[in-house]
């Protein structure tokens, strides 16, 4: 077997054990969360050998670099690092009630792979990629990436734990937020089997059997659909509050946890986003910042966390609002990594979609 | 007016402009304003030429709201808004905050710092945020032993305090953490510091220099000649590419500088990610590209059928070479960056890069035409005669020129010390702590009573998970004797 058959078998074990976790927070039977573990374990042994393989194929390719140099294979060992977080945190705490929200991170993830289209192969690297300032930028970028994934995913099981009313502008951002990333993994999963049944290249684009769909009926309708499911969230919230609320699960360990995730992933992103993203920019073009856009979007999700860890001193900013602003950080972070790739460009070019 | 606003205490302004500047508060809404306003700069593009953002203007207000917009732009300075006033102020009150903020903290942080730890009164034991009490068996001097070892394994270096008939143990650990922060907020300001120093001592432009030619300044992004004061020569450039394909592996060119007449550093290679560096001046090769109607040279390796030795020929485009020992002429006639063949057969240039350079060469023996055909450099098959002879197309010098980035940033040095402050800072601040620790011993009734006291300025719960697992370690050392 390759790296892509491995890839493969994780790729499917990562939705296989999402599925599992969000019916073990259903029915909270301790076999169903025993398999689920059992699911992601294996799955992300898969995932390391075929990283691991994958680095020896573009060896024998006579290319020889590690896989972290564009789109694909960082989006791959963010996945990566967000399960081996994820794992870390199941076995510490013994608590598998964080996998329904982290795992569709890597849901979402994986979707992006296969409905854009993303490049696969395995390439050789342009000069200005050809350093060592590369491997530590890219690795601790994407290990900060994952620390804040996982952040957001327990400031949101937070918000869903301390919110009580309709009408708390806390309770409808998460609804919103969390709506929208549940309606996302679904619309991805939904884009996918779509194309499996009509046997249609997958990889053409997101939403494209919902609300991109070529027929204006359909994705009209979809987006209908998805609107009524946020109201519908926001209306019966609470049964997620309920789900929750019957878990070993206190807010204030939350709150904790979302600060702990956070103050590993700042000083690794600093450190490896920011500096050595501009010590390597100064030595390959000569300017250590260039207010280019990822570096600018990177900036700015610094400062978004800045912000959360300066609010958590004023009083009153601690909990709630805190939490908002960690999910927010988050939904910087994509956009840092994802956005600025798709909508703007720059000098993070080769990181392009195709 | 408001010194006579008699009765009430009311600050003065200054006082109340310091005050707001000693707020976090007003540290989170620059820190708020700062992020959003970025977001500016990366929607509309910077320093573009207008017809790019008017094009875009256009596509996101539409025909009639475009133009006022543009203005708007153009006025509040978002096509160049890094760089702009209101931006720069907003920086330098973030810096001003930084500074108030820590200029107000520091002497309490000091005191906190430097004031020496004193035993604690008995009674203070169990006011503390980690607090642990219990009798233990064995006499007072075994268990004072064990204490001593337990604040040993905790890395505390211990005073001890005797008042009658008990015994005290305290230190304290990572105290200087506390400055941590400081030590974040101040690297801010170094590394800002280091930008201000590049923005008005240092240079940033780019140099084109073809092969063989010499240069003596550059030029700055708004096409302004920047004399180097020295001159830099192109001795030669090249680029080689991944297997067939037009994706560039490496670039570089050989490079000398020129000083007072003198050459000083003489035909020194660069490429990516390796600069040359000459009074203050980095030079980063950043680029490269065909020059129009270039007149080179051609650089062709020329040997006979089974002959040992080669002959290299450097000639111009309609020259001739001979083939030694034959009567062979070969005359270069055209010239192409980069060859391909149509599905017709006939060849084209592709692209102006040098992607596939190749020749056209006519043939003659004795005087009699006999064939012509490509002599592409990247493709060694095209290099032999129907009789074996081979002419290699070694090089085609004169044609490129090479891009350079041209940096002179007296400022980088104290942006790089900025960024090893914070790299230190930060460290200290997430993951160092000031541990103070208080064990106090004493006889009671046959027994012997241990009191411990300890607080953490952050990760208390890891500093009751130390302790308590150096007391497990301690008492299994007791059990098994």
């Amino acid at each position: 077997m390759g790296s892509s058959e491995f890839f493969g078998v994780a790729t499917i074990g990562y939705v296989v054990a999402m599925i599992v976790y969000v019916v073990y927070m259903v029915f909270r039977k301790e076999n169903i969360g025993v398999a689920a573990t059992t699911v992601a374990v294996f799955s992300f042994l898969s995932h390391t050998a075929a990283f691991v393989l994958r680095w020896v194929e573009s060896y024998r390719q006579g290319i020889g670099h590690a896989p972290l140099t564009n789109l694909y294979e960082s989006l791959i060992f963010f996945v990566w690092c967000l399960m081996l977080g994820y794992l870390i945190i199941e076995f510490k705490y013994k608590n598998r009630h964080f996998g329904a929200f982290v795992t569709p991170i890597a849901g979402m993830a994986l979707g992006f792979i296969e409905l854009t289209g993303v490049a696969k192969g395995i390439q050789p690297l342009v000069p200005a990629l050809q350093s060592n300032w590369l491997l530590a930028h890219v690795t601790l970028s994407f290990i900060s990436y994952a620390a804040f994934a996982l952040s957001f995913a327990i400031a949101l099981m937070y918000l869903i734990v301390e919110t009580k009313e309709y009408k708390e502008p806390a309770y409808i951002f998460w609804t919103l937020a969390g709506g929208a990333f549940f309606i996302i993994v679904a619309a991805m999963g939904i884009d996918y089997v779509y194309a499996a049944v009509s046997g249609q290249d997958a990889g053409k684009g997101l939403f494209r059997a919902t609300f991109f769909n070529p027929s204006s009926g359909i994705a009209m309708g979809t987006r209908i659909a998805a609107l009524a499911g946020l109201v519908l969230l926001w209306r019966y919230g609470h049964l997620f509050k309920r789900a929750l609320g019957t878990m070993d699960l206190s807010s204030e360990f939350l709150d904790e946890l979302t600060y702990k995730m956070i103050a590993a992933g700042f000083p690794v992103f600093t450190l490896g986003g920011l500096i050595f993203g501009a010590i390597w920019a100064d030595q390959a073009w000569g300017v250590y910042w260039s207010w280019d856009p990822k570096e600018t979007w990177s900036l700015i999700t610094w400062l978004v966390y800045a912000f959360y860890l300066h609010c958590r001193f004023i009083s009153g900013w601690r909990g709630k609002r805190a939490a908002v602003v960690a999910v927010l950080g988050f939904i910087t972070v994509v956009f840092t990594y994802l956005g600025v790739n798709i909508f703007l460009s720059g000098l993070h070019a080769y990181g392009g979609v195709r | 007016m408001m010194e006579n606003d008699a009765g009430k205490k009311r600050l003065s302004p200054i006082d109340g402009i310091w005050k707001l500047f000693t707020t976090v508060k007003l540290a989170v809404v620059l820190i708020f304003l700062i992020a959003m306003t970025s977001v500016i700069g990366t929607v509309v593009e910077q320093d573009a030429e207008p017809e790019k953002n008017i094009k875009f203007f256009t596509g996101v207000f539409g025909d009639t709201l475009a133009p006022a917009a543009y203005k708007v732009s153009q006025a509040a300075g978002f096509f160049d808004m890094y760089h702009s006033w209101w931006f720069l102020t907003l920086l330098l009150l973030f810096s001003a905050n930084l500074t108030i903020c820590s200029i107000d903290r520091l002497p309490k942080i000091h005191r906190a710092v430097s004031e020496p730890q004193k035993p604690l009164p008995p009674d203070a034991f169990g006011r503390h945020s980690i607090k642990k009490d219990f009798l233990t068996e064995g006499t007072f001097d075994d268990v004072k032993a064990r204490t001593e070892k337990l604040v040993g394994k905790l890395g505390f270096k211990c005073a001890d305090h005797v008042e009658d008939g008990s015994v005290q143990f305290y230190g304290q650990k990572g105290r200087y953490s506390r400055y941590a922060v400081y030590v974040v907020h101040f690297s801010i300001i170094v590394t800002l510091l280091g930008a201000v120093i590049g923005a008005f001592f240092g240079f940033n432009g780019v140099i084109s220099i073809q092969e063989g030619k010499t240069a003596d300044a550059a030029w700055t992004r708004q096409g302004v000649e920047h004399p180097l004061g020295f001159s830099i020569r192109c001795e030669d450039f090249s680029v080689q590419f991944y297997g067939d394909s037009d994706m560039p592996k490496e670039y570089m060119s050989w490079l000398t500088v020129m000083d007072d007449g003198k050459e000083v550093i003489k035909n020194r290679s660069i490429e990516v990610n390796g600069p040359l560096k000459y009074k203050g001046y980095t030079f980063y090769q950043s680029s490269y590209g065909p020059v129009p109607d270039a007149q080179g040279l051609l650089f062709f390796r020329i040997t006979p059928k089974g002959a040992q030795q080669s002959e290299i020929v450097k000639i111009r485009l309609r020259e001739s070479f001979k083939i030694p020992g034959t009567g062979f002429v070969g005359k270069t006639r055209y010239f192409s960056p980069a060859l391909a063949f149509g599905k017709d057969g006939e060849p084209f240039t592709y692209t102006e890069m040098m992607n596939n350079p190749a020749v056209f060469v006519e043939y003659e023996e004795n005087g009699l035409k006999k064939y012509a055909g490509w002599v592409a450099k990247r493709h060694p098959q095209t290099w032999t005669l129907p009789e074996g002879h081979t002419v290699e197309f070694m090089d085609n010098w004169g044609y490129q020129a090479t891009g350079l980035q041209v940096r002179k940033d007296p400022g980088v040095g104290v942006v790089y010390l900025g960024c090893i402050l914070m790299t230190i800072g930060l460290y200290a601040a997430f993951f160092t702590s000031h541990r103070k620790l208080w064990v106090m011993v004493q006889s009671e009734k046959g027994k012997v009573r241990v009191s411990i006291a300890a607080s953490a300025s952050k990760h208390k719960v890891s500093f009751e998970t130390d302790i308590d697992g150096a007391l497990k370690a301690i008492n299994r050392e007791v059990e098994s004797g």
